[in-house]
C-alpha cells in the first residue's frame, strides 16, 4: 500500500523538499506548506539559538495520531511532518509541515490542525538561549 | 520503577528509580503526589504530564514496576 504518512524528529536540517516530494500525488490539486523558523527575538530579548529535547518515541506516536487525523477527519490526502531537534539556529526551521489535498481548502485546514495540535500534544520542548542566560519555554505560567 | 524526565523537571527532580511499594505508591495520582511533596518546584509550573508507556496517562491509572513512565512539564515543540 502506499504510503500516505511520513512522520520524522531528526538532529540533522531540515529539507523542505523531502516534504514536498513526499505529497506531491497526481489526486492532488493542492498543497499547503507550513515552516516554522527560529526568530531573532522573544518578548524583545535577542536569542542566540534554540535546543529542542524530544522523548522521541512518544513525539514519533502523537505525530502520528496528528497525521491520522488529518487524513481520516480533514481530508488530507498525504502529510509529511518533520520536527529538528537539538541545537538551532536563528532562521533555521524547526518544523515543517506538509499537507496535500484534492482541494485546497483542506490542505490549508489540516496543515493548521496539524501544526496547532503538535504545539499542543508532542512531547518536544524548546530551551531558549539568551545573551545573559536561557529558560525552558511555557514551563512557568 | 524507572522513571524518565524531561526539559526543566530534569534539573529538580533528582532520582531516575522509585520504588512503587516502599512509598506506597500505586496510581499516577499517588506518583504525582509523591513527586509535589518531595520536589515543591513542580508547583511552580503552568502544568505538568506523567505518560505510561509513552502514551498520555490519566491519575486513576495503576502503575506497574516495569512501566515506562515519564514525566513531561507543557511541551514547547514547533
Amino acid at each position: 500500500m502506499k504510503q500516505l504518512i511520513d512522520i520524522q524528529v531528526k538532529t540533522t536540517h531540515l529539507q523542505i523538499d523531502e516534504c514536498y516530494d513526499f505529497v506531491t500525488d497526481p489526486s492532488c490539486g493542492g498543497l499547503a506548506l507550513f515552516v516554522g523558523t527560529v526568530r531573532n527575538k522573544n518578548k524583545g530579548e535577542s536569542i542566540t539559538k534554540l535546543t529542542f529535547e524530544a522523548y522521541t518515541a512518544m513525539a514519533l506516536k502523537e505525530m502520528k495520531k496528528i497525521a491520522e487525523t488529518c487524513i481520516n477527519e480533514k481530508g488530507a490526502n498525504k502529510i509529511s511532518l518533520h520536527h529538528r531537534i537539538g541545537d538551532v539556529l536563528i532562521s533555521e526551521k524547526a518544523v515543517i509541515i506538509a499537507v496535500s489535498s484534492t482541494h485546497r481548502a483542506a490542505a490549508f485546514e489540516a496543515c493548521q490542525y496539524a501544526i496547532d495540535t503538535l504545539k499542543e500534544t508532542v512531547p518536544i520542548w524548546k530551551k531558549e538561549f539568551l545573551v545573559d542566560g536561557s529558560y525552558w519555554v511555557n514551563a512557568t505560567p | 520503577m524507572e522513571l524518565i524526565l524531561f526539559g526543566i523537571i530534569k534539573e529538580w527532580v533528582t532520582e531516575t528509580d522509585i520504588d512503587l511499594q516502599e512509598n506506597n505508591i500505586q496510581t499516577v495520582k499517588d506518583l504525582k503526589l509523591y513527586l509535589l511533596n518531595k520536589y515543591p518546584q513542580l508547583n511552580s509550573l503552568s502544568s505538568y504530564m506523567i505518560a505510561v508507556n509513552q502514551t498520555y496517562a490519566e491519575d486513576n491509572m495503576v502503575l506497574s514496576t516495569d512501566a515506562e513512565v515519564a514525566i513531561l512539564p507543557p511541551v514547547s515543540g514547533g
